[in-house]
């Protein structure tokens, strides 16, 4: 017996709630640091604030010790180009970076990472997370360095991504944060931050929480205060049935971070993008399939004949050999890996590929559905270290596909993995399993905006800071999520340091209170927060969707605003986890004003952010190369200008380097 | 067959997400207390394998799994959508297989690197 429906029908007894719930009870924390989120990011913020020796507590919404979007593994880490093997500079990755997105990232966010990426990794090695190949399995491999025994991916010639053997890196890290004494409070749906004085744009001086099994009240208090969270994957899109067993990103990403940050006055930028062909969910469960990309990259793709497809560099020139997938091809400096929020569209830093005419070779005939990715092709190493390394380590992959395809007889030395058979636009690039044309034209997932933070990773607001892959500006993947949550927390700590005590406005606390506990007093007939959720990716969908006006965006806001003044004000928790759910509505509904509100500002079609207006129809005009920081104060939208290069202009300094001396 | 019939919702999509072999379960909720999204729930009845509650809302990590200090006790199981999505061809005899077949071939036994 494993359901609920099973139990039911066994015993015809309702199970009675397993936790003592206690709604009216409120908890008191206070500490120097708290930390919002703790999956990766979060850890290494609160490992690196308590190393400074203040105390820190943690927030977060499901357990830390496998939580969050990195908590289920990783298998290869980026940036790492201060490794000893490494032929990048951190300047020219970063200008990698930078050129890639035509400017539209966060220079200094990807700096620091590039910095302090590789002793970030070499911090994880010494909490006891496999770095290198120790037990020389691998040894002779092309991607390995004999002397250092660290094992490179995607660019074997410079040697920047280094593969990991990650599958239980987050136990790891949760492990050393609670042995030097980090406080975790798991369970925790943070419902805002707390303003000096209670007035937006103050001083963040912590925040409330609910915890979702015991229904409790938390209040922390804080000098200084880390937002670690995830984006808002359930805001365009709501179909946790289908699409939960396809997502890299678990149900709790509700965009709370972004929510309270917008409702405490934080400054944000391009909200309005989004990014096409984004993983949104509507695929096959992630390295179950047949593919060529990411952790695959490199494999042998087939047709159901067995010709082999080819693979090409970023400026479509056939490569004959295996090898030459893995180095950069002329016109090439480096080739920057896949993951890591960067446009595919620069050649010069593209990786090589499936051939991307694919589509049209499959409809002329040329090659036969359904397509395999044959391992069997590939010397002894490159499989093995796709399908036994990367596979077995890489997020969601030890036990839902290594072990479980394993156990099922499949066998990369003598089995061809097939690819999805889907519309032909689906094969324009090898990550076949993202199963691109399920996914509606309609969806517009988020993609690359978040907090506008200084060389110091803090906000507009005194004492918040934020480090996190997916919510800051200028973020990354996994290693990223690390990296800033490591430069972040050892900020804030620096700050609380010398930082006054912090004094909450009970004001703010209450409402706060009344408001978070709403859904558990009302009766059983309304709405509950599945049929709220759903409503809100409607309105985002049609309204902030591929097309959109002045009007459409207007009315959106509009239509919000009734869900959360109706529906959503009736709506119904029986229980302390419908109650969170409930309450990531309201986070949702505040990341979708935000989104819209972001949109409406920008009043010109732009490429790389992905954002069309039908009203300013014309793409890129150049007065509109400007980002445009946004946030509330007193309720209210204020918007300014920032050139692109924010980050080397005053009051910083001209140059990378110079910054990060003297902010680092 | 003379079950006693209840009104009762439909089975949820997907309904298991994960499965208990309650010869070897104990009962003692590490994996309840580490799941991310809080999909199961302890069983009322001290000792018994957990109750999965939100189905919906599990991601698949087998976090779970991992946690479990009794070997077989809980299984990840893939929804039948995306079972019956993986499929693998045997290169020399060109026979088909796929994930949760009724006859499957013998394990490949060769466990993961590091």
């Amino acid at each position: 017996m494993s359901t609920w429906h099973e139990y039911m029908q066994a015993t015809g007894r309702l199970p009675a709630w397993p936790y003592p719930v206690n709604y009216d009870k409120v908890n008191e924390i206070t500490i120097d640091v708290l930390i919002i989120g703790g999956g990766v990011a979060g850890m290494r913020a609160a490992i690196s604030a308590a190393r400074e020796g203040v105390k820190v507590a943690v927030a977060e919404r499901g357990h830390a010790k496998r939580s969050g979007a990195g908590g289920a593994g990783v298998d290869h880490w980026h940036g790492a180009v201060t490794n000893p093997c490494s032929r990048v500079t951190p300047e020219d990755y970063t200008l990698g970076c930078y050129e890639s997105m035509q400017g539209w990232t966060g220079g200094n966010v990807r700096y620091i990472i590039t910095k302090e990426s590789w002793d970030t990794l070499l911090e994880c090695e010494k909490m006891g997370v496999q770095i290198r190949d120790e037990k020389d399995e691998f040894k002779g491999a092309d991607f390995r360095d004999e002397k250092t025994k660290l094992m490179f991916a995607y660019d074997y010639q410079n040697k920047h991504i280094i593969r990991v053997w990650g599958h239980d890196i987050k136990v790891k890290i949760y492990e050393e944060a609670r042995r030097i004494g980090v406080d975790i409070y798991n369970r925790m749906m943070v419902t805002s931050l707390l303003n000096e004085g209670g007035r937006q744009g103050g001083r963040i001086i912590g925040a409330t929480a609910v915890n979702t099994r015991t229904g409790e009240f938390y209040v922390f208090r804080s000098k200084a205060t880390v937002i670690a969270t995830g984006g808002a994957g359930r805001l365009t899109l709501f179909a946790p049935e289908l699409t939960a067993s396809a997502a890299m990103a678990d149900m709790n990403s509700a965009g709370v971070g972004q929510a309270i940050g917008w409702n405490a006055g934080a400054e944000f930028v391009c909200m309005e993008a989004s990014g096409p062909g984004r993983l949104t969910g509507l695929a096959y469960a992630p390295y179950s399939m047949g593919n060529a990309s990411n952790t695959y990259h490199g494999t042998p793709i087939v047709d159901a004949d067995g010709r082999e497809v080819p693979w090409v560099d970023p400026f479509g020139r056939e490569l004959n050999t295996v090898e030459a997938r893995f180095i950069p091809q002329e016109g090439q400096q480096f080739q920057l890996g896949i993951g890591i929020g960067i446009s595919r569209t620069n050649k010069e830093f593209a990786l090589n590929d499936i051939t991307p005419d694919l589509p049209k070779r499959i409809e002329n005939g040329e090659f036969k559905l359904p397509l395999y990715a044959d391992l069997t092709r590939l010397p002894e190493h490159e499989r093995r270290v796709i399908f036994g390394m990367m596979v077995g380590n890489e997020g969601k992959t030890r036990i839902p596909i290594y072990d479980t395809m394993t156990r099922a007889g499949f066998d990369p030395d003598k089995d061809m993995l097939q690819a999805p058979v889907m519309p032909l636009d689906g094969y324009f690039n090898s990550n076949y399993w993202s199963g691109a044309p399920n996914t509606p034209s309609v969806v517009r997932m988020l993609g690359g905006g978040g907090f506008l933070v200084d060389w110091e990773l803090k906000t507009n607001l005194e004492g918040l800071y934020v480090g996190a892959g997916g919510t800051l500006y200028g973020g990354g993947c996994h290693g990223e999520s690390h990296t800033t949550g490591r430069y972040a927390g050892r900020h804030a700590a620096e700050y609380a340091k010398t930082a006054r005590e912090p004094v909450a406005d009970n004001q703010q606390i209450n409402a706060e209170r009344t408001l978070a506990y709403t859904a558990v007093k009302q009766d059983k007939g309304g709405n509950g927060w599945k049929e709220i959720n759903a409503a809100i990716a409607r309105i985002m969908r049609d309204y902030c969707g591929r097309h959109k006006n002045e009007t459409t965006l207007n009315l959106g806001l509009r239509l919000l605003n009734e869900l959360k003044t109706t529906e959503l004000a009736s709506a119904y928790a029986s229980n302390p986890h419908e109650l969170g759910r409930l309450l990531e509505c309201h986070a949702l509904i505040s990341v979708g004003e935000l989104v819209i509100k972001s949109s409406l500002e920008r009043k010109a079609s732009n490429s790389i952010l992905d954002f069309h207006r039908l009203d300013y129809p014309e793409i890129d005009p150049p007065e509109w190369n400007k980002l445009l920081p946004i946030r509330q104060q007193d309720n209210k939208v204020e918007v300014r200008e920032l050139p692109l290069d924010y980050h080397l202009r005053t009051p910083y300094a001209a140059s990378y380097e110079e910054n990060y001396e003297r902010y680092a | 067959m003379s079950d006693k019939l209840y009104i009762i919702p439909n089975p949820p999509t997907p309904n298991k997400a994960v499965e208990f072999n309650p010869d070897i379960c104990i009962g003692c909720n590490l994996c309840v207390n580490v799941c991310p999204t809080d999909v199961m729930m302890p069983n009322p009845q001290k000792g018994k394998q957990p109750i999965v509650v939100y189905p919906e809302e599990c991601w698949y990590c087998a976090g779970c799994v991992e946690e479990c200090p009794y070997p077989g006790a809980i299984t990840m199981l893939h929804p039948t959508q995306q079972r019956i999505s993986v499929n693998w061809k045997r290169k020399e005899t060109g026979k088909y297989f796929r994930l949760g077949m009724k006859n499957p071939p013998p394990p490949n036994t060769r466990p993961p690197s590091g």
